[in-house]
């Protein structure tokens, strides 16, 4: 008799999911490079221009690109049913709800986090910052993708609730993205980047019961 | 906590909205025994299975079970992407069985579809697939909620012999059912 | 189900005479903070000249913005653990009754720094950034519920919505200082320290409680509309099952 494994089974779902949604990781890549490219064409291609507000408008595309696949993650599973199996599982549903939303962070999230210096170079963030700033973004969208999965689960009855998702789940990136923004200028040194991660534990704490709550709403 | 009894369930009572589907509802299912849900659309059949399955909490009285229960509902729980394969070694891996998911896929039929995707299944394929389900591992309380849907003759007389042995073997079954039960029924409740 | 109303009863009684009340009492502590600081406080550089006044209603409003938000998490926190219908009734009136004191602190806000600052909008202000996303939780917190099919599901997602929250407040309410902080920009409003006037000090303290009197008059308005609402679906739900 083989042992349960449910959260790893739950994580594997995951990441099969999308995986195979075809365009599904590409998208959050495609938002959040297109978005960045966007700045330029609106305030001017002026390096230092751009430099001072680089990071931020990483921030802010990361933010954004972390909320667009959300609303997904829990819908398509109360919609085909497997949510509703995994809710009259022994394990508690926390656990499932953090293994999703881990997976979808691997797969749609750390993508992001790779890709930030890149995008950061053309955005004339300079050198320096770079590395902090991949630290830094690795921590926060950790937390965005957290926030965003409660939200997620909170509007997974609602049909095209991607609207409702960002606005349930903005206001709580907030702390994220000022201790995130605050930690690419002040490095590895400071208080900002252990605020940073203090954040996203908060997260890690918090997000998954409230999302499994909402779950255990969603099927009932 | 009548120890001859898989389900014990009294003064069982849900609201939805403002319309109140059903109260002080008492169901039981004993050993053996097939029960049979009957009732119109939006009479509660399927909300008396979810709170018997733990997925609702109900508004008035208390559930009490003697064993683990398979939940079969409306949606099939199998994902676009899954195929009848895929679908059974996850929840063998979710649930820790060590039943061959191809061997069950060959029970249910699926022998042919049996690496098709979830989107490109047909919905008795899929219903099959999801009847599969419930022969990864040995659980006594089936809630089965329509169960026949989108089944041709094979696949009704397969589910039939399922049920049938899984009763005989000890276990209860209770259907929530619109037609005729193609098995014999020990009970019936309507709503 | 009908123990669910046995309490609304009572309240209903006694909300007949004390929302008036409150919104009485309320109204009164309001007129004489206002009036007090209208025409009667000693104009002051201080804060910017005559338009500092509207201190007495913008400093209210966002200790009622923020306090509101709580009030609204304690009451759902109530009735995820206790159920009480009247917890939910409160929470989904004081939703919009809050997003209405957090507007008015924005406003007030906003009237007050454009001709002392130059400006209609201030972003390094703390209070005013706390506000407003105090703002966009209530705004979060009234589309869910109205999104939800039921209303027993509306009121499960409001209150784990408005818990989630509420947790969160304090962490989002450090790090908008500390930002406020980095930036030092001029505050719209330094007047928080025991370091104002006396002078000053009385009549917001008094227009304060006024305005926490009142908002508990209108959130037993709104919740005395939300069970007559709720006996009239259940009256009409009846007729149609032709009870």
């Amino acid at each position: 008799m083989s042992s349960p494994s449910p959260i790893r089974a739950a994580f594997r779902q995951a990441i099969g999911e999308a995986w195979a949604g075809g365009a599904g990781a590409l998208l959050p890549i495609g938002f959040f490079a297109g978005a960045a490219m966007l700045v330029p064409f609106t305030i001017g291609s002026e390096a230092a221009q751009l430099a001072a507000i680089g990071t931020g408008v990483l921030w802010v595309a990361l933010a954004l690109a972390s909320l667009v696949s959300m609303e997904r993650l829990f819908q398509a599973d109360l919609e085909d049913g497997t949510l509703q199996l995994w809710a009259q599982d022994e394990t508690p549903l926390f656990l499932i709800a953090s293994a999703k939303i881990l997976a979808h962070w691997l797969i749609s999230g750390l993508p992001l986090v790779v890709l930030t210096p890149v995008i950061g170079i053309t955005l004339q963030v300079p050198a320096g910052q770079l590395v902090p700033a991949m630290l830094a973004y690795g921590l926060g969208g950790l937390a965005f993708f957290l926030w965003g999965g409660v939200a997620g689960a909170l509007a997974a009855s609602v049909p095209r609730g991607g609207l409702l998702i960002a606005l349930l789940a903005l206001p709580l990136f907030i702390p994220t993205a000022i201790f995130g923004a605050l930690s690419v200028q002040t490095g590895l040194e400071g208080p900002n980047i252990l605020f940073l991660a203090a954040s996203t534990l908060f997260a890690l704490a918090v997000a998954p019961i409230g999302a499994s709550a909402a779950l255990r709403l969603a099927v009932d | 906590m009548s120890s001859n009894a898989l389900i014990t369930a009294t003064g069982l009572g849900a609201i939805r909205g403002e319309r109140v589907l059903f109260s002080a509802l008492d169901v039981s299912l004993g050993f053996n025994e097939k029960l049979v849900l009957r009732g119109p659309n939006g009479s509660g059949k399927s909300t008396l299975l979810r709170i018997l399955a733990g997925l609702t909490r109900p508004d008035a009285g208390t559930v009490e079970t003697a064993g683990a229960h398979h939940w079969l509902g409306h949606r099939n729980g199998i994902k676009s992407h899954e195929t009848p394969r895929q679908h059974l070694r996850h929840w063998a891996r979710a649930w820790g069985s060590d039943a061959d998911p191809v061997a069950i896929a060959t029970q249910m039929g699926l022998e042919r579809p049996m690496d098709v995707a979830g989107r490109l299944l047909s919905a008795g394929q899929k219903r099959r697939t999801a009847i599969g389900r419930l022969l990864l591992t040995d659980r006594p309380i089936w809630l089965l909620d329509e169960p026949f849907t989108a089944l041709d003759s094979d696949g009704r007389a397969l589910l039939t012999r399922l049920i049938d042995d899984h009763c005989k073997a000890g276990g209860g079954v209770i259907a929530a059912l619109h037609g005729d039960a193609p098995f014999e029924a020990s009970r019936e409740v309507a709503l | 189900m009908i123990s669910a109303f046995a309490n609304p009863h009572k309240f209903m009684a006694l909300s007949k005479w004390l929302a008036p009340a409150c919104l009485g009492v309320g109204a009164l502590l309001i007129a004489y903070s206002v009036w007090q600081g209208l025409w009667v406080v000693p104009q002051d550089d201080y804060q910017g000249g005559d338009i500092m006044r509207a201190l007495f209603i913008h400093v209210p409003s966002a200790w009622l913005a923020m306090g509101s938000y709580l009030g609204l998490a304690l009451a759902s926190f109530v009735w995820f653990v206790w159920r009480h219908e009247l917890a939910d009734m409160a929470a989904k009136s004081i939703a919009p009754l809050g997003a209405g004191y957090t507007a008015m602190c924005l406003a007030t806000g906003s009237i007050w720094g454009k001709p002392t600052w130059g400006t209609w909008w201030l972003w390094d202000d703390a209070r005013m950034m706390s506000v407003l996303v105090m703002f966009f939780l209530f705004l979060g917190y009234m589309a869910l519920r109205a999104a939800m099919e039921t209303r027993q599901k509306a009121a499960r997602a409001g209150a784990i919505l408005a818990m989630v929250g509420a947790v969160n407040v304090p962490l989002i309410k450090f790090s908008v200082d500390i930002w406020a902080s980095i930036h030092q920009g001029p505050s719209v409003l330094r007047a928080d320290g025991p370091a104002m006037p006396a002078v000053y000090l009385t009549p917001l303290l008094i227009g304060a409680l006024g305005h926490m009197i009142f908002f508990a008059g209108l959130t037993m308005v709104l919740m005395r509309a939300e069970v007559w609402q709720r006996r009239s679906d259940v009256l009409i739900a009846r007729k149609l099952a032709g009870a």
